[in-house]
């Protein structure tokens, strides 16, 4: 016990600078916005700064928006879970098969990750999406079919499916690691008892699999709430309200209407529901993490 | 039926990867193409390759002062992050306590706060300590963003060290920096690398704190690309020309380190 | 060993870090949008600094939006990173009441700032100071393809109204061919859909704000135009409508796909260049059409070049944009790009010049347009604000944004008319409610 003692009062200094930075970084400027969100406070017009009390947050919160926005960013990260972590699984166990150029192939599908979000966004929308030059639409029209207008009438689809074509590379390498890590011979053993290759992926890998998948929920969650340059450039958060999630939300209080008043109050709401999700997904997920546990 | 099975397989797994690839490359196809025949229907596939997109795109920015940028930002907040979460790592795996696991938590938990909400404060703070637009300002940042997940990852890394070796040294009288120096470093470097190159990625493509705290001397790459994102006319050529040097140097990176990228990204999970 | 190399590598990337940051001459930052104007701008501006060897030019070319946060942040904030602002008419005298833009004064005697439009001028000054140096600028026109007018058998008068607009529109649509007879701003915005609607609305006979700041979106003059726009685009616009700004638009009418277009009369130059435009000899223009009134009915903005207050190279800064909003600039353009593309809209000395007349058929119409605008009177009603397509108070950007996002869901489809103006007159109630204008 008391070795214990002396080798944590040994080694404080070691953990103390990381703690201590990652505190001021979180704390110095949470500071500032809470007191900000307490202030009538319009960059575009300083004159009229001074105290506010809550009357941020009740424009905030009666703003019909808002409500429309945590919906449409619960959408957006339950979607985008579900398409990469099922997209993520089935290539992880599609790669984990020989077959002649595996290791290209592999280069070539995990390309996504490195492609910055604004370039991945503006990609979509003006070569793959646009309903007239794009080449969606050719190849609807070219099958006699009307093509269709993606960010108008199917705006949060569109945007899921291009946050998920950049983010299955990512849940694919960790699974792929997972499933290669999994012992032949339990795979050899399960299909000599006469196990078929679903029953095979049901009670033998899938199983196996359940951290990774944890640890893809987990990380992938942390980006996907502040989901914004996708967004920024497809849709502008429209049509009407339609792909406003959270952050794009307090974009548009802070850096469109630069009031940064409610800017800040929807800083603080969005830091305080990120905690809710984060108690549950820790709680739930580190478990499956904490060595021993 | 093996052999059978192996086409079905490779048929299938080429299928993926190039749907996965297709838009990166018509982009960079489209990159080569004339104006013109970027918005030609039906799309032109084969055509006389032209770099006049790319020399329209040096002309409007000095491409490799931003790409030194997003280098010197990306490798420096790398090496920042490192340098403050590997001993971090160390004691919380080696020398626990029990608030190891909460402060662990907490840590990612500080990655949840959006950009946006605090984009004033630190835009204030900056201002006053004469770091905007200056990389060690983005590199402070970057590194700060993702010391969280950089110290999850070695956490879990380390984890996978074997107690015997560093216990054997700490016999020998090794103080605790030099136990992380001599013992666990060699030990866990591919680990280490791993964490880099991931902190690398997420830094070369952040386009938020990139875009709002630089202005011309620091900026990098994702600031290039946003003098392109909508300009004038048709250009849909230069667009895609401008988007591939953007991405050119990272995606190299990525391919060539992919394996050791793939080694480290476990995050512990593979247990 | 290895952390030897971490060690060396820290020290090059700070060694690196420190010799980024010395310059020897005089540095300009100038923030400007990614124009086409702005374009050559900054390729003449080498000229620029060859004249002038103790001023370096630093350039931040933005998008649009990107650009307008990013300098409002700063200037703001009073941060002083800028030298050089792109503000607009909207802009100007709201910054300089606001004391964060430096007076234009000293100007060298050539500069000639009476040859300046006076609308132009009055726009970018505050309390009869001047605050800004125009670059170009622009009013609203139609413009239409000839062949398709023709093919239809039908005529384009010179100032149209709505309703020939609709009629033109019916006949011109061959959606089989990609030929769509109407192309309009749909992309929300204050400074995209908004400025258009603005512009309809006001000949409608509606107006933003009564004169005791109520809003009156809900007013049947508003329904009636946005209706109008509503349908006039579901009917005969091109697909994805709502997302169409004035690059998408321009895009679109020079490749072909637009029987009519009413946007800024700076796109003609790009319209009938052979370079740009594939319908460049086939492209007509016509006064911006007209319903009930024909106040308001064409805007009026500029792009204009200011100095941040807090700017520490105020002589350096003022000797740059005194250059590249002079007569001799525009002459530059002129004979090194073409004349159609010199930047239009600011100096009566371009609209005299023979080579830019012959150049630009479109010449006299754009200057007629652009005198006629008054941003002082563009209303049926009586009215509290100045402006045209937009309000000249620095809460309008939010008010004007989400009632464009509000029509935008409405062109869309995932709201009805009725709904999104209710919307949209709660959101400017509220806005207006938190400034202080309403009780």
């Amino acid at each position: 016990m008391s070795q214990t003692l002396d080798s944590s009062r040994r080694t404080l200094p070691l953990v103390a600078p990381s703690v201590v930075v990652l505190f001021l970084w979180m704390i110095v400027p949470l500071a500032m916005t809470i007191y900000f969100s307490l202030l009538r406070y319009n960059l575009l017009d300083p004159g009229s700064r001074g105290f506010a009390g809550i009357d941020n947050f009740v424009f905030l919160l009666t703003d019909p928006a808002f409500v429309t926005s945590i919906w449409n960013t619960v959408v957006l990260v339950g979607s985008v879970l579900i398409l990469t972590v099922v997209g993520g699984t089935l290539m992880a166990v599609l790669f984990d098969q020989e077959f002649p150029g595996r290791g290209v192939a592999r280069v070539l599908a995990i390309a996504p990750f490195f492609v910055m979000p604004t370039v991945a966004a503006l990609v979509w929308k003006n070569l793959m999406m646009h309903p007239v030059n794009g080449l969606f639409a050719w190849l609807l029209s070219s099958i006699g079919l009307e093509p269709i207008d993606w960010f108008t009438h199917y705006p949060m689809l569109s945007v899921i499916l291009i946050v998920a074509w950049q983010w299955i590379p990512f849940a694919f390498l960790i699974l792929l690691t997972a499933i290669q890590s999994l012992d032949p011979e339990q795979k050899e053993a399960a299909r000599l008892d006469g196990a078929s290759g679903l029953e095979l992926f049901r009670f033998i890998i899938l199983p196996h699999l359940k951290r990774a998948i944890s640890v893809v929920v987990m990380i992938e969650t942390i980006f996907l709430l502040s989901v914004f340059a996708e967004i920024r450039i497809t849709t502008s958060g429209g049509p009407g309200t339609d792909t406003t999630n959270l952050t794009y939300l307090v974009f548009q209080f802070g850096l469109q209407q630069f009031d940064i008043g409610s800017a800040s109050a929807g800083g603080i709401v969005a830091v305080v529901l990120a905690n809710v999700v984060a108690f549950f997904l820790v709680r739930s997920v580190a478990r499956e993490l904490k060595p021993g546990a | 039926m093996r052999a059978n099975n192996t086409l079905r397989t490779t048929v299938l797994g080429w299928a993926v990867a190039l749907l996965m690839f297709f838009p990166i490359g018509w982009m960079a196809l489209t990159a080569f193409k004339t104006e013109l025949q970027a918005v030609s229907t039906p799309p032109v596939l084969f055509f006389k390759p032209t770099l006049e997109n790319f020399a329209a795109v040096f002309e409007r920015g000095d491409y490799l002062k931003f790409t030194l940028n997003s280098v010197l930002v990306s490798f420096g907040s790398t090496f920042l992050a490192l340098a403050l979460a590997v001993p971090a790592a160390y004691r919380m795996v080696f020398h626990p306590t029990p608030r190891t696991g909460s402060t662990l938590l907490w840590m990612l938990s500080t990655k949840m706060m959006p950009p946006v909400g605090v984009l004033v404060p630190i835009y204030l703070l900056f201002r006053d300590a004469g770091l905007l637009d200056t990389v060690t300002g983005l590199v402070i940042v970057y590194a700060l963003m993702n010391l969280p997940i950089v110290v999850w990852m070695l956490y879990t890394y380390f984890k996978d060290v074997p107690r015997e070796i560093l216990e054997a040294g700490r016999v020998d009288g090794a103080s605790a920096w030099q136990e992380v120096q001599i013992l666990l470093l060699p030990l866990a470097w591919p680990g280490i690398a791993s964490t880099g190159l991931l902190n690398v990625i997420l830094a070369w493509n952040e386009a938020f704190w990139s875009l709002n705290l630089t202005t011309s001397k620091a900026a990098p790459l994702t600031a290039f690309i946003a003098a392109f994102s909508s300009p004038e006319g048709l250009f849909w050529a230069k667009l895609s020309a401008a988007s591939l040097l953007a991405i050119a140097p990272i995606l190299v990176v990525g391919w060539f380190s992919q394996k050791q990228l793939v080694r480290g990204l476990t995050f512990g999970a593979v247990k | 060993m290895k952390t030897d190399v971490l060690r060396s590598s820290l020290a090059a990337v700070v060694l690196a870090m420190a010799g980024t940051q010395a310059y020897a001459a005089t540095t300009v930052t100038i923030a400007t949008v990614n124009n086409n104007d702005m374009i050559i701008m900054q390729r003449l501006s080498k000229q620029f600094e060859a004249a002038n060897p103790d001023i370096k030019l630093d350039w931040v070319v933005l998008e649009e939006n990107v650009l307008r946060q990013r300098v409002t942040t700063d200037i703001a904030t009073k941060s002083g990173q800028f030298d050089v602002l792109t503000i607009g008419t909207y802009e100007a005298p709201i910054w300089a009441k606001q004391g964060w833009l430096a007076e234009i004064t000293g100007l060298p005697a050539d500069y000639d700032l009476d040859d300046v439009l006076k609308p132009v001028r009055d726009g970018l000054s505050y309390q009869g100071k001047l605050y800004a140096l125009p670059f170009y600028a622009e009013s609203s026109m139609l413009f239409y393809r000839k062949d398709l007018v023709e093919k239809a058998g039908m005529t384009m008068p010179e100032q149209p109204t709505y309703d020939d607009v609709a009629k033109l529109a019916e006949k011109m649509t061959d959606k089989a061919a990609g030929v769509y007879g109407i192309c309009l701003r749909g992309k929300p915005g204050w400074g995209e859909n908004m400025a258009f609607l603005s512009t309809l609305i006001n000949t409608y006979g509606g107006q933003w704000f009564d004169e005791k700041w109520t809003p009156t979106i809900d007013s049947p003059e508003w329904k009636k135009a946005v209706g109008f726009y509503i349908e006039l685009l579901k009917k005969y616009g091109p697909p994805g409508a709502a997302s169409n700004g004035f690059n998408e638009n321009l895009a679109l009418f020079a490749s072909g796909k637009c029987g009519m277009w009413i946007d800024a009369t700076s796109a003609a130059g790009k319209l009938y260049s052979k370079a740009e435009s594939q319908v460049a000899d086939k492209t007509g223009f016509a006064r911006a059409p007209v319903a009930v009134t024909p106040k308001g009915s064409h805007w009026l903005w500029s792009w204009a070049l200011g100095i941040p207050a807090t700017s520490k190279a105020q002589p350096e800064a003022r000797k740059f944009i005194a250059w590249a909003t002079s007569k001799p600039y525009i002459e530059r353009v002129g004979k090194e790009v073409g004349w159609a593309s010199a930047p239009p809209g600011t100096r009566a000395s371009t609209y005299a010049n023979p080579n830019y007349v012959a150049a630009a058929p479109f010449a006299d119409f754009v200057l007629k347009s652009i005198n006629e605008a008054n941003p002082n009177d563009a209303t049926l009603k009586k009215v509290p604000y100045t402006g045209v397509q937009y309000v000249g108070i620095p809460e309008f950007q939010s008010i004007g944004t989400q009632v464009g996002q509000a029509i935008a869901g409405a062109l869309a489809g995932t709201t009805s008319l009725d709904d999104a103006l209710k919307v949209g007159q709660a959101a400017a109630t509220r806005a207006m409610r938190q400034a202080g204008y309403l009780k």
